[in-house]
């Protein structure tokens, strides 16, 4: 027998509300499958389970508030026999909660798809979230159908229970949330920046050669091959990536770097895109298009969240030169990009105008120095120099 | 003259909205910059591009894309595509 918790979701949740139980006592579970649905200040999240085994009971109802760490569920081991009734509940710590009233029409909630501003106005108006019909992709809620549900003759949720949270505003939420985990970093991590310019000329040749034949939906991005080129350095500065825990560096062997994406009501999360050293460009960009449109869409799953071992942003997006960025605890480093532009450029004693990039390195002096972080730099321009080895 | 395509600029919006559900159609000017009035990454801009090319069965190369800068260069190239 063992306890499914619920798990850290980055450093800046430490509570969240379960939206919906994805399993029943009985079913089988295998690593990795999402067994429940917990929203969060920053989205809802597909919560996986790390092991094999067998639902045995479920602890908490829909509707609940629960502390990270809270005991979710009892799972039985592959093979284990059932306890005789009663007997598991004895021994139980003080994790466990007595199960609370369900929550409103929550537990018969299908996977619900909503947009977090659609899920925050429906909060604002007391509108049932499960009577809601979604217009969007993939049959999303959006702001609009929340509004729809609300017009004078739309069927209303008659006596729908008061949110557990009338006042919860999810984009105040975020900023706390983010202001919590920077604040943090900013406390405890003592962070150096430094930044190097990236000829990016022959990166962009590449790409515009790479994308030339390919039909619109399978062509990359820069930013794709931006992030490939940090997992190749990464694999020799493993200093970089991983976490600071319990007062020392745990190095992790793959890339998951979190990808910082904006939202569009404002805030930003950065779930990892996994494993990035050892996947294709093609795969890569799929992954980031997918994972880019499950954050905007509020749907992502437990292990985007607490995975990242590094962040990359890239605010040159927005237009700006450099980026010098806030590492995420318990990562140790941050790489920003800045925006590719044309800059006077010194090649061979001759002046000449090259589309250039500022990546810039902000790292955590408990696990190195700016040496080895302007060794790591100076890789990830070499790699970025030779992009047909991505 | 009589614009051949009356739809175009809605259907340009509406697919414009699907990623930036902000936007509100009379506010856009058509001579700005359309990525300086609406915040657009360029996973946005790919989006969007992709989803004129699939609903409008029209093909743009990447090579095109630095002439898509104003809604009414877009505009143009699609009615230029479409005609």
């Amino acid at each position: 027998m063992f306890d499914f918790t619920l798990p850290s979701l980055g450093a800046d949740m430490d509570e969240g509300k379960l939206i919906e139980w994805k399993v029943k006592p009985g079913d089988a579970v295998s690593k990795g499958q999402v067994v429940a649905i917990v929203d969060t200040s920053k989205a809802a999240v597909d919560v996986e389970i790390w092991q094999d085994g067998v639902v045995h009971e479920l602890l908490i109802e829909p509707g609940e508030r629960i502390p990270v760490g809270t005991v979710l569920a009892t799972l039985l081991e592959p093979g284990e026999e059932a306890p005789p009734q009663g007997a598991a509940r004895g021994g139980r710590q003080a994790g466990a909660r007595a199960p609370a009233a369900p929550g409103a029409g929550a537990a018969e909630t299908a996977r619900l798809r909503i947009s977090p501003a659609a899920r925050k106005r429906a909060e604002a108006l007391g509108v049932d979230l499960a009577r809601l019909n979604g217009s969007g992709p993939g049959g999303a809620v959006t702001l609009a159908d929340v509004e729809v549900a609300v017009q004078p003759g739309a069927p209303k949720a008659p006596e729908a229970a008061p949110a557990a949270h009338p006042a919860a505003d999810r984009n105040a939420e975020m900023r706390r949330a983010i202001a919590a985990a920077m604040s943090r970093s900013k406390r405890e991590i003592p962070h150096y920046y430094l930044s190097e310019t990236i000829p990016m000329a022959r990166a962009q040749n590449w790409l515009t050669q790479a994308n030339e034949g390919r039909p619109i939906t399978e062509r990359l991005l820069m930013a794709v091959v931006q992030l490939k080129a940090v997992a190749a350095a990464l694999a020799q500065y493993p200093e970089m990536n991983g976490f600071f825990r319990d007062g020392r560096f745990e190095p992790v062997q793959a890339a998951h770097i979190g990808v910082a994406i904006s939202l569009r009501q404002g805030g930003l999360i950065a779930p990892a895109l996994h494993d990035v050293g050892s996947k294709p460009l093609d795969q890569l960009m799929r992954e980031l298009a997918d994972l880019v449109k499950r954050t905007r869409a509020g749907s992502l799953r437990s292990s985007e969240m607490s995975d990242p071992t590094i962040t990359v942003t890239n605010l040159g997006e927005q237009g700006v030169e450099t980026v010098m960025g806030v590492i995420y605890p318990p990562q140790v480093a941050l790489v920003g990009f800045g925006r590719i532009m044309e800059r006077p450029w010194v090649e061979d004693g001759a002046l000449v105008a090259l589309p250039t990039v500022v990546a810039s390195l902000a790292a955590d002096h408990r696990v190195s120095d700016g040496h080895r972080g302007a060794l790591f730099l100076a890789e990830l321009r070499e790699r970025l120099l030779r992009p047909e080895e991505l | 003259m009589t614009e051949k395509f009356p739809e175009l600029r809605a259907n340009v919006i509406a697919i414009l909205r699907s990623i930036a559900p902000e936007v509100e159609a009379d506010e856009l000017r058509d001579d700005r910059p359309l990525r300086q009035q609406v915040d657009l990454d360029s996973m946005d801009w790919l989006n969007f591009l992709i989803g004129i090319s699939e609903q409008l069965k029209v093909s743009i190369p990447e090579a095109d894309y630095g002439r898509l800068v104003t809604l009414a260069n877009l505009l143009d190239y699609l009615r230029a595509k479409l005609g």
